[in-house]
């Protein structure tokens, strides 16, 4: 066998690893973007649970995927199809193969591939690859259960354990198709398993028998390939999930503000990783209270904000719905919140694993009376903690709940973060009220900017009350007379507009786009992969995206109207498309709408957008 | 001595019914805390919704008036983000047990230290006349003209179920005996639940009337206090005794009982089981209505708890603000 084999130069891949959920999985595509990224590679990843709580081994309904895109210029989203699928067992290139490219290849345990394995995956035959129309010529079919146990024979670990090390075949077997460096892997495994010695030796021995297995038995295989880094952007950085990116931005916020940082939450899928990630950090001073419900997640939340720290609270869709009358409440009190909504697929339970944007309109107008609320929708998983820190500083500063709306698609992807400095982030500096009102304040005076002084209790000469009732602006007490409320309305919704929100910036053919491609939040990387594709079709395509929804930018109106043709693209049944005509008079988009619990899909956007504008 | 008078704690005029038990309330509020001594900038009071809940508006303290049955949830986090201040929960019978009923146990399950105030006048007064969770079965009212078909909660047994540690009843018009009530709570670290018996003037009269007065009190109400035997009656000539799994009540010198067989009230005791069964007592089971402090338990408060916790961790993890976090993560550097 030669020792030489050719490397191809490639421009990004798409890598899908999929197994039983107890199969490490994700761990061993966690390890791929991190050793992609090492080497400046740009890096996206997705993972895809299924919403069964154990489904059966082997079973159809069991499997996990999670794949990870790796791209030598940047990239923005997991990628569509992948180019290399890991299915670890029958069911998994069962339900996995329709992500797989044409032609992609195929690497396979064939020791999870029995007569009982079949069955459970539901194939009639034991010609598996006939039954799916796969040309065998794309399989790597490798006996990995087999070889792990080989290797691990003599490790002294049990069985059970020893089969957990599979994955990291797998990767190793990856690694080398890609002509990674795998001790970059070995390091990652020894800091994960700093107290479990012997577990980061075995799962090392295990990469580097899936790598040389690669490697000898390379005339199996077409070509090698690797990915080389364009453009790098020094500096330093770290994988990071959209979640974990969050409960970074409230720390980092509470930090510069000077505040402690309280957490009100109950668990709930997408969003209970912020919960887990905030209760570790206790040497930050962070409290975590895991509520009797939502509600009172929210409500201990504004108590906290009351008594002068950041209070913060978090779910997903349902959740939502119980913190309204709560999220109101901190409207008319005029206090400090951040609600975060990591959005699901609705209504109801609807799809509790599965990425939507359906709460836009919940988050805008959800609640009962005239009950104005910034909303920011972050873009990315690791703009998650920019848009964090945003939404708790315009919280802060304006005295006003704010609905910070991620999604399961940015929330448990990730990407490379580039570490930031707190010193370089913009300052936080809540209204507190000013020592020389004493005597002359009242709870509802307002400063500059129309945002209530915030008075924390503890403070002399400042006892007051504030309530869910309505009160006189000018004396704090209740109020029902009829001038009074009409501009206490006005005051609370005046407040929230005249929050400053960056311009939107129009990205791609700014100047002569004949179509302007629109969205928010989450769907970022796919519209943007989209208008770059057909920006490289030679077309006239520009993006305008909107991470602050309310406030609108100032120049919305200008930019919406620019354009020949405005396709709105969500994944909703138009929200935000229905807020901007509301806003924009005279605005009438054209709408491209999915509700599948999926993330976008750039070719098929670029199909859609090219029949319908080209 | 404390510095402070009733008055540093009254603000405005309140609105309720001329004879709403709430006016008698405030009155022994005002002067509770006027005699506890903590700085009305040091207290903050916490109401929901319904009558009652209007009482932060006639405090000069801080204070909050919230929504329907949150109270407990929002003093949780006051208390917990800043728990130098003395936290004050005051919520009716419908506010409190109704629809805030599952923050009254996990507030009694966490034990974070706040005083439960509950008015309890068994009816719904703000939307003028429904049932409560507190009103007996058959009770007539505007939401049940033929009489509800449901039991009522007895709040003792609430509080004791969700593991609470302190205990107390008193009635509106009983304005000393309050103010010790109240007084009692505050000194306990942890949720301190107080029972407030008082009137409805308007849609449920005469509710309490049993022991509203005085003179009512003298025969029907048994005044309990820690250490002390459990005498009660116009003279202190009735005792109540163990008798198998129950009470009865006994009259010393009469049948052959004598003072040794009249039970020492003990709220300290761990076990509730006595502690209860005195909460339960009522009138129509031919008992005297207990009042005072019925349990009062030391553990550990939730807010202690939770910061001590967080000293622990600081003392351990090396990293104490953002930038060391950072550090924390696998970092790579592209050059």
């Amino acid at each position: 066998m030669s020792e030489k084999v050719t490397i191809q130069d490639l421009d990004q891949v798409v890598i899908r690893f999929s197994g039983d959920s107890g199969d490490g999985m994700q761990l061993a595509g966690n390890i791929f973007s991190t050793v992609s990224a090492t080497v400046g590679n740009s890096i996206s990843t997705f993972p895809d649970y299924p919403a069964d709580i154990r489904a059966p081994q082997g079973s159809l309904t069991g499997v996990s995927g999670f794949q990870v895109h790796v791209g030598a210029e940047q990239i923005f989203t997991p990628g569509d199809l992948c180019d290399v699928l890991v299915a670890m067992n029958a069911a998994a290139l069962k339900t996995q193969y329709k992500f797989a490219k044409p032609g992609a290849t195929i690497i396979i345990d064939t020791d999870s591939f029995g007569e009982k394995d079949l069955a459970k995956a539901e194939f009639k035959t034991a010609d598996y690859l006939g039954e799916m129309n796969i040309d065998p010529d794309r399989v790597i079919a490798c006996p990995m259960t087999t070889m792990v146990k080989d290797c691990l024979a003599n490790s002294g670990m049990d069985n059970k354990s020893i089969l957990k090390c599979r994955n990291m075949f797998a990767l190793g077997l990856v690694c080398w198709l890609y002509d990674r460096d795998i001790t970059v892997a070995f390091s990652y495994l020894h800091e994960k398993f700093a107290r479990k010695p012997a577990i980061a030796d075995a799962n090392e021995r295990v990469i580097q028998a899936g790598y040389d297995y690669g490697h000898n038995t390379h005339s199996s295989a077409a070509n090698v390939y690797r990915i080389e880094t364009k453009h790098k952007k020094p500096g330093r950085y770290m994988d990071i999930t959209g979640n974990k990116a969050t409960a970074y931005g409230f720390i980092a916020a509470a930090e510069k503000a000077g505040l402690k940082l309280y957490l009100g939450s109950y668990p709930i899928t997408p969003a209970t990783d912020v919960l887990h990630e905030l209760s570790k950090h206790k040497s930050l001073g962070v409290t975590t209270v895991q509520c009797e419900d939502e509600i009172a997640g929210c409500c201990s939340a504004i108590g906290a904000s009351f008594a002068g720290a950041l209070g913060v609270t978090s779910t997903s869709g349902p959740g939502l719905c119980l913190k309204s009358e709560a999220m109101n409440l901190a409207v008319i009190l005029e206090l400090p919140l951040v609600v975060l909504d990591v959005q699901r697929g609705g209504p109801a339970t609807g799809l509790p694993t599965k990425s939507e944007q359906t709460d836009l309109l919940q988050a805008l107008f959800g609640r009962n009376g005239e009950s104005p609320m910034p909303v920011i929708a972050a873009c990315s998983p690791t703009d998650c903690f920019y848009a964090a820190y945003d939404a708790a500083r315009m919280a802060l500063e304006h005295t006003t709940p704010v609905v910070l709306l991620t999604d399961a698609y940015v929330a448990n992807g990730s990407g490379a973060f580039k570490l930031p400095e707190l010193e370089a982030m913009p300052t936080i500096r809540p209204p507190y009220v000013p020592e020389e009102l004493k005597g002359k304040w009242t709870p509802y005076m307002r400063n500059d900017n129309g945002a209530r002084y915030w008075a924390v209790p503890g403070r002399e000469g400042f006892e007051h009350i504030i309530a869910g009732i309505e009160k006189d602006s000018r004396t704090g007490v209740i109020s029902t007379d009829p001038e009074n409320h009409q501009e206490m309305t006005g005051l609370r919704r005046q407040k929230v507009e005249r929050i400053p929100v960056p311009d939107l910036q129009v990205m791609g053919d700014a100047d002569d786009a004949e179509l302007l491609i629109v969205g928010f939040g989450g769907t970022y990387g796919h519209l943007h992969a989209a208008m770059d594709t057909m920006r490289a079709e030679g077309k006239k395509v520009a993006m305008a995206h909107f991470r602050n929804i309310n406030p609108l930018p100032a120049n919305t109106a200008e930019v919406l109207r620019k354009y020949p043709h405005v396709v709105v693209a969500e994944q909703n049944c138009g929200q935000l498309a229905a807020w901007l005509r509301m806003n924009v008079e005279g605005f009438s988009p054209e709408q491209y709408n999915e509700v599948k619990g999926q993330p976008f899909n750039v070719t098929t956007l670029v199909e859609n957008f090219t029949r319908r504008f080209f | 001595m404390s510095q402070y008078t009733a008055q540093d704690f009254k603000k405005g005029q309140p609105r309720w019914c001329p004879g709403c038990g709430d006016h008698f309330f405030l009155a022994s509020l005002h002067k509770a805390m006027a005699e506890i001594g903590v700085a009305p900038w040091q207290t903050c009071v916490i109401s929901g919704i319904g009558c009652s809940s209007r009482l932060p508006h006639y405090m000069a303290t801080y204070g909050m008036n919230t929504i329907h049955g949150r109270a407990a949830a929002i003093a949780t986090g006051v208390k917990l983000a800043n728990p130098s201040l003395s936290v004050w929960q005051v919520s009716g019978d419908g506010d409190g047990l109704a629809i805030g009923g599952n923050h009254f146990i996990h507030a009694n399950r966490r034990n974070i230290n706040i005083n439960m105030i509950l008015l309890n006048n068994r009816i719904y007064g703000l939307t003028k006349g429904q049932y409560s969770p507190t009103s007996p079965r058959g009770f007539v009212s505007k939401s049940s003209p033929y009489g509800t078909v449901e039991d009522p909660f007895r709040p003792a047994e609430l509080c004791f179920g969700a593991r609470g540690k302190f205990f107390a009843r008193t009635v509106a018009t009983d304005s000393p005996h309050t103010v010790e009530v109240l007084k009692a709570a505050h000194a306990h670290q942890g949720a301190s639940v107080v029972e407030v018996l008082q009137n409805c003037v308007i849609f449920n009269d005469g509710t309490h009337s049993q022991v509203y007065d005085k003179a009512g009190r003298a025969k029907n109400a048994i005044y309990v206090k820690h250490g002390e035997k459990l005498l009660f009656g116009e003279n202190l000539e009735y005792g109540l005794a163990q008798e198998g799994f129950g009470l009865k009540i006994v009259q010393p010198g009469v049948d052959g009982a004598t003072l040794d067989d009249v039970l020492v009230h003990d709220a300290h005791c761990e076990d509730d089981t006595l502690q209860l069964k005195l909460a339960l007592m009522g009138n129509n089971d031919g008992f005297p209505v207990a009042l005072g402090v019925i349990r009062d338990v030391e553990a550990p408060t939730y807010d202690e708890a939770v910061h001590h916790q967080i000293d622990e961790v600081n003392a351990k993890k090396p990293y104490h603000n953002f930038a060391q976090l950072l550090e924390t993560n696998d970092i790579w550097e592209v050059k």
